[in-house]
C-alpha cells in the first residue's frame, strides 16, 4: 500500500490550507502544529493512506479536540489524550483501530488525529466529515447519513475518560460530550463513534488532507514568487471571489455560549460603491449584499475572509476595522447539499430563513496518493 | 522642578528638558554602542542648551531599545532555568519549543515540568508540589544558575502556584533572580513562559545596565531619581526595571505617541512619526497607543505582553528617490518609488539639499516647496512632475497607512511628528484635522519625560459564579492597586481600558477580562 509520510514543512502547510477552511473558525492550527513537529523529531511517522486503501470492515476512528480555543492556548494537552480516547473506543467495541481520520479539516482538527496517529504508528486516512469547520459534533456528514451515535469516548490531560454508550441522537451526543468537556476544564480529546472502511468511502468527504495540503502549498509558493495568493486559493479551490475590500465595522454580541457577529466590508474594485455583510457563530454563516440584502452565499458553502494581500486567513476573533479582505466562495461537498443534510447544516439550522443557493460546482480535490 | 525625557533611537539620542507641561529646551545626539555616552552627551546638552541647575532637576526618564537589541543580537544573556507548574497537561510542548535554535542554545540552562497549574475557573488541576520545587530548585543551582524563570497554567486567573514557587526559589536559591510570568504575560502559556523567560535572561543585563545609567547621571551631578520608559507608554522606577527589563521592547514608537498625545492635546488620533529612515503610524486610545491584538516577536520569539500596536513602513526624510523616468513623454504620470532604501544618519552630508548626490525624499519635499532646509538651489534641476510624483508617493503611502489604523469609517485628527514629518502635506485625506505642535521634532523624549504609571488586569471569570458589574469592579480594584504598588499617586487613579469578551465554543459563560488603570508619578 502507497503512503504518504508528512514532513515538518508538509505540516506548516496543512495547517495554513486548514485556517483558509476553518471559514473564520475552527481553531488556531498554531500549536498543532508545534505539537506535530515534536512527534517527527521524536522520530514517529505521520503516515497518509488513501480512503480506497481501507477494508469494508476496517475500523476507523475519528479524534480531535472539543472545547474552547481561549482554553486550549493555555491548558496545552499532555499529549496522548486523543489517543488515549481511541483506545477507549477500541476497548469498547473490542476491535483495534486500522486507521485513524478527521471530522472537521477545517482549522485545528485537521492536525489533532496526526498526533494520535503518531503516537500509535496508525496511518491517517485522507478524508474528513466536512470539508470545512462547523462548530457542533452532529454537523458532519457521517451522522447526516446514518452513522450510530455512541459509543464516543472524551478524555482529559488528567486521564479522566468517559465513554458516551447509548446516546439517543447525535444532537444528544454533542450535549453530552459539551457538557463532559466544560468539566474537564474546558478542553478535551473527543473520539467519534466506530466507521467502518465501507462508510468512510460512502459518506467521507475525500481528500481533504491532500487538499489543505495542496492549499497552503500553492499560498506560500504564490507569496515566493510574488503572485497574488488571493486567485492562487481561487483557482486551487474553484471558488469565486465573493467581494474585495475593507472591513468597515464589527459587531459582536453572544448567544448560548456562542461567540456571534456581523461584519461590513466597503467595496473596492469592480465592488466599489457596494457593501457587504457578513454573520458568523464562530465561523462565516451567511454573506448578504448591505444594500438590498440579497443573499450572495451561505453555509454549508464556504464563506472564507482572507488578507488581500498575503491570503492570510483571518479569524472571526480577529476581524477589526481597517483590514483590507478578500472574500471567498468555496463550494461545498456535494454530500452537504442534500435535503437531509441542509436539515442539519443549512441556513436553516442556524436560523436564517432562507433557501439554500448553490456557489457554483464543486470539484473533488485530487489525493496526494493513491490506491 | 525639571524633568529630563531621554529616548535612545537607532540613529539618534534625544533628550528634552520640561517643567510642568513645558518643553524647555531639546537636545539631539548620534547614539553610540555604548548607549550610555549617546545619553551623557545627550544630557550635557540639553542642560548646557537650557542652563537649568542640575539640582533642580526631580527626574530623569530614559526610553530605551538596549535590551530589544540584546535580544536580536544574542548579547548579554544569561542562562535561565525555567520552572513550569502544570501537573499533567502542557506536557506535548515543553518549554522553549518554538524558539530559534541559536537563541534557545544562548538561554536555555534547565527545565522542570512540575506539579501544579490551574484551570480556567481558577481550580487546581493538580495541586503544588513543594518536594519537587525544591528538588528542581537543587537542581538548578547544581548548574550555577541564578536567574529563573516560573510559569504555571492559567496563573492569569490564579498566581498562587507561582508565588508560592517563588517562595521556595528564594529560599532554595539565594540571590537567585525570579521572573514569574504572571507579572509579565497575559493569556497564552506558551507565549507568556517565553516573555517570563526573555525577563530572566535579561535580569543581569538590566542590573549592569541601570547601574551604568545611574553612573552617568552621578557623574553629570544629577541626584534625581531615575525611571525607564515602559512599552504602554507609562515608566517604571529604575529598580523595577532592573526586574522586568521585558517592558521596555518597543517603548521607542510608545514614546513618540505619547509625546504627540501631550504636545497636541489630543486623547484620540492617529499618530504619524517620520523620522530618517521609517514611518511608525499608531493609534492613540484614551491618549494611550492602542495595543496589538496579536502575538509580536521579537527577535523570532512568540510573545504576547502589551506591545503598541504600530504599523511600520521604509520611507523617511533619508528614502531614497528611483526615478522610473520614462524614455519618452507619453503624457502619463511619472513613476517614481521612494525607499526603503535610506542614507539614515547621513541625511545631513548626502542628500542634495545639503550638497551631497544622493535625491532623498527631503530633496523632493524641498523642491516642492514643502520645506525649506538645506540649499534649495541645489534641486531646482528637477523637472516638476518628478517632484509632483513624488510628493503624491509620499502623501498616498501615508494616507493609506492612516487608513489602515483607523478604528473607524469616521475622519480623524492626525498629529504628525519625527524630524522627517515635513515630507507629507498637511492635507491629508482621511483626517478630520492635521496638528504639527511645536517640538514635534522630539516627541519621542517628550513621551518619556511624561510621568504616568500604570497596572493592568488580565484573566478568566466565570460570570456563572460573579455578576458581570461585580466580576469588572473586582477587576478595576485589582489593576488600581497593582498601578499605585508601582508607584503612582492613588488621588489621580482612573480606568482607561475595560475589556470582556467572552470564550467561544462553551456553553458556561466564561468570560475574559481585562482592565487598566493609570496615575501620576508620585514624586
Amino acid at each position: 500500500m502507497r503512503e504518504w509520510f508528512l514532513s515538518e514543512l508538509d505540516l506548516e502547510y496543512v495547517a495554513l490550507g486548514a485556517a483558509i477552511l476553518g471559514t473564520g473558525g475552527g481553531g488556531n492550527a498554531y500549536l498543532g502544529k508545534l505539537r506535530a513537529w515534536e512527534q517527527l523529531r521524536a522520530g514517529r511517522r505521520i503516515r497518509i493512506i488513501p480512503p480506497e486503501a481501507l477494508k469494508d470492515d476496517d475500523l476507523v476512528i475519528a479524534v480531535g479536540g472539543i472545547g474552547a480555543p481561549t482554553v486550549g492556548i493555555e491548558k496545552i494537552e499532555r499529549g496522548d489524550e486523543g489517543l488515549l480516547a481511541v483506545r477507549a473506543i477500541e476497548k469498547e467495541v473490542g476491535k483495534p483501530a486500522a486507521a485513524l481520520m478527521t471530522d472537521e479539516i477545517g482549522g485545528a482538527n485537521s492536525i489533532e488525529p496526526m498526533i494520535a496517529a503518531a503516537l500509535a504508528d496508525l496511518p491517517m486516512v485522507d478524508v474528513d466529515g466536512m470539508g470545512r469547520a462547523f462548530p457542533e459534533l452532529q454537523m458532519n456528514t457521517f451522522f447526516i447519513y446514518g452513522l450510530k451515535p455512541w459509543p464516543g469516548a472524551l478524555c482529559d490531560e488528567k486521564g479522566n475518560t468517559v465513554v458516551f454508550t447509548d446516546v439517543q441522537s447525535p444532537l444528544w451526543l454533542e450535549k453530552l460530550a459539551r457538557a463532559g468537556t466544560v468539566a474537564m476544564g474546558c478542553t478535551a480529546a473527543f473520539a467519534l463513534p466506530p466507521i467502518t472502511g465501507q462508510q468512510v468511502n460512502a459518506w467521507g468527504v475525500k481528500y481533504t488532507v491532500s487538499q489543505v495540503w495542496r492549499l497552503g502549498r500553492t499560498v506560500i509558493e504564490a507569496r515566493a514568487e510574488k503572485r497574488d495568493p488571493v486567485a492562487a486559493i481561487l483557482a486551487h479551490e474553484h471558488g469565486k471571489l465573493l467581494f474585495k475590500g475593507k472591513i468597515v465595522d464589527v459587531a459582536r454580541w453572544t448567544t448560548g455560549g456562542f461567540a456571534r457577529g456581523r461584519l461590513e466590508i466597503e467595496g473596492f474594485d469592480t465592488h466599489q460603491k457596494q457593501t457587504l455583510q457578513i454573520e458568523f457563530q464562530n465561523e462565516n454563516l451567511i454573506a448578504r449584499a448591505a444594500e438590498r440584502g440579497d443573499v450572495i452565499a451561505t453555509v454549508p458553502d464556504l464563506i472564507c475572509i482572507v488578507d488581500s494581500e498575503t491570503g492570510r486567513p483571518i479569524s472571526t476573533e480577529e476581524t477589526r476595522y481597517g483590514l483590507r479582505v478578500s472574500v471567498l466562495g468555496l463550494p461545498a461537498t456535494p454530500l452537504f447539499r442534500t435535503p437531509e443534510a441542509l436539515a442539519v447544516i443549512g441556513p436553516r439550522a442556524f436560523g436564517y430563513d432562507v433557501d439554500y443557493q448553490p456557489l457554483g460546482e464543486y470539484v473533488m480535490p485530487e489525493p496526494v496518493v493513491t490506491p | 522642578m525639571y524633568r529630563i525625557g531621554v529616548d535612545v533611537g537607532g540613529t539618534n539620542t534625544d533628550a528634552v528638558v520640561m517643567r510642568g507641561r513645558e518643553v524647555m529646551g531639546w537636545a539631539k545626539r548620534p547614539t553610540t554602542p555604548d548607549v550610555t555616552s549617546g545619553i551623557v552627551g545627550a544630557l550635557t546638552g540639553v542642560l548646557a542648551e537650557t542652563k537649568i541647575e542640575r539640582t533642580s532637576v526631580g527626574a530623569v526618564m530614559i526610553g530605551t531599545t538596549h535590551f530589544t537589541n540584546a535580544v536580536v543580537q544574542r548579547r548579554g544573556l544569561t542562562r535561565v532555568a525555567v520552572f513550569r507548574l502544570c501537573g499533567p497537561a502542557t506536557l506535548s510542548l515543553p518549554p522553549m519549543v518554538d524558539w530559534p535554535p541559536d537563541l534557545r542554545d544562548v538561554v536555555k540552562g534547565h527545565v522542570a515540568l512540575l506539579p501544579g497549574g490551574f484551570e480556567f475557573d481558577g481550580k487546581p488541576i493538580v495541586p503544588f508540589d513543594e518536594r519537587a520545587q525544591r528538588d528542581a530548585c537543587r537542581e538548578a543551582r547544581d548548574l550555577g544558575l541564578n536567574s529563573v524563570a516560573v510559569s504555571s497554567v492559567f496563573s492569569p486567573v490564579n498566581a498562587e502556584h507561582e508565588s508560592h514557587a517563588h517562595e521556595i526559589i528564594s529560599h532554595e536559591m539565594p540571590g537567585a533572580a525570579i521572573s514569574l510570568s504572571h507579572e509579565i504575560g497575559r493569556l497564552g502559556l506558551l507565549e507568556r513562559e517565553n516573555a517570563a523567560i526573555m525577563n530572566a535572561c535579561l535580569r543581569d543585563l538590566g542590573a549592569k545596565t541601570i547601574a551604568a545609567f545611574r553612573q552617568s547621571l552621578a557623574d553629570l551631578g544629577l541626584a534625581c531619581p531615575l525611571y525607564l520608559a515602559q512599552n504602554d507608554g507609562t515608566l517604571m522606577s529604575a529598580d523595577f526595571a532592573e526586574k522586568f527589563p521585558v517592558y521596555t521592547f518597543a517603548s521607542g514608537p510608545t514614546n513618540s505617541m505619547r509625546g504627540a498625545a501631550f504636545l497636541s492635546g489630543l486623547q484620540e488620533g492617529i499618530v504619524v512619526d517620520i523620522g530618517g529612515t521609517t514611518t511608525d503610524i499608531g493609534a492613540l486610545v484614551h491618549g494611550f497607543p492602542r495595543e496589538a491584538s496579536v502575538e509580536v516577536e521579537v527577535g523570532g520569539v512568540r510573545t504576547n505582553f502589551r506591545m503598541p500596536d504600530v504599523y511600520s513602513f521604509g520611507l523617511g526624510g533619508g528614502s531614497i528617490v528611483t526615478d522610473r523616468r520614462p524614455t519618452r513623454d507619453d503624457g502619463r504620470p511619472w513613476p517614481v518609488e521612494i525607499g526603503p532604501l535610506s542614507v539614515g544618519y547621513e541625511l545631513t552630508t548626502k542628500a542634495r539639499v545639503f550638497g551631497g548626490e544622493v535625491l532623498t525624499a527631503t530633496d523632493v519635499a524641498v523642491a516642492g516647496g514643502r520645506a525649506e532646509i538645506g540649499d534649495k538651489s541645489r534641486v531646482a534641476d528637477l523637472g516638476a512632475p518628478l517632484v509632483a510624483s513624488g510628493l503624491d508617493y509620499i502623501q498616498r503611502r501615508v494616507e493609506e497607512a492612516i487608513d489602515r489604523m483607523k478604528l473607524s469609517r469616521e475622519p480623524v485628527p492626525v498629529i504628525l511628528v519625527g524630524g522627517g514629518s515635513i515630507l507629507v502635506s498637511e492635507r491629508l485625506a482621511g483626517a478630520s484635522e492635521v496638528l504639527h505642535p511645536p517640538h514635534y521634532q522630539v516627541a519621542n523624549a517628550v513621551g518619556a519625560a511624561i510621568a504616568q504609571i500604570s497596572g493592568e488586569v488580565d484573566r478568566v471569570v466565570s460570570l456563572a459564579e460573579v455578576g458581570r458589574n461585580e466580576a469588572l469592579a473586582a477587576a478595576k480594584q485589582e489593576a488600581a492597586d497593582r498601578a499605585i504598588a508601582a508607584g503612582a499617586d492613588p488621588a489621580t487613579i482612573h480606568i482607561v481600558d475595560v475589556e470582556d469578551i467572552p470564550l467561544a465554543y462553551l456553553p458556561s459563560s466564561a468570560t475574559r477580562v481585562r482592565v487598566k488603570a493609570v496615575g501620576e508619578l508620585r514624586l
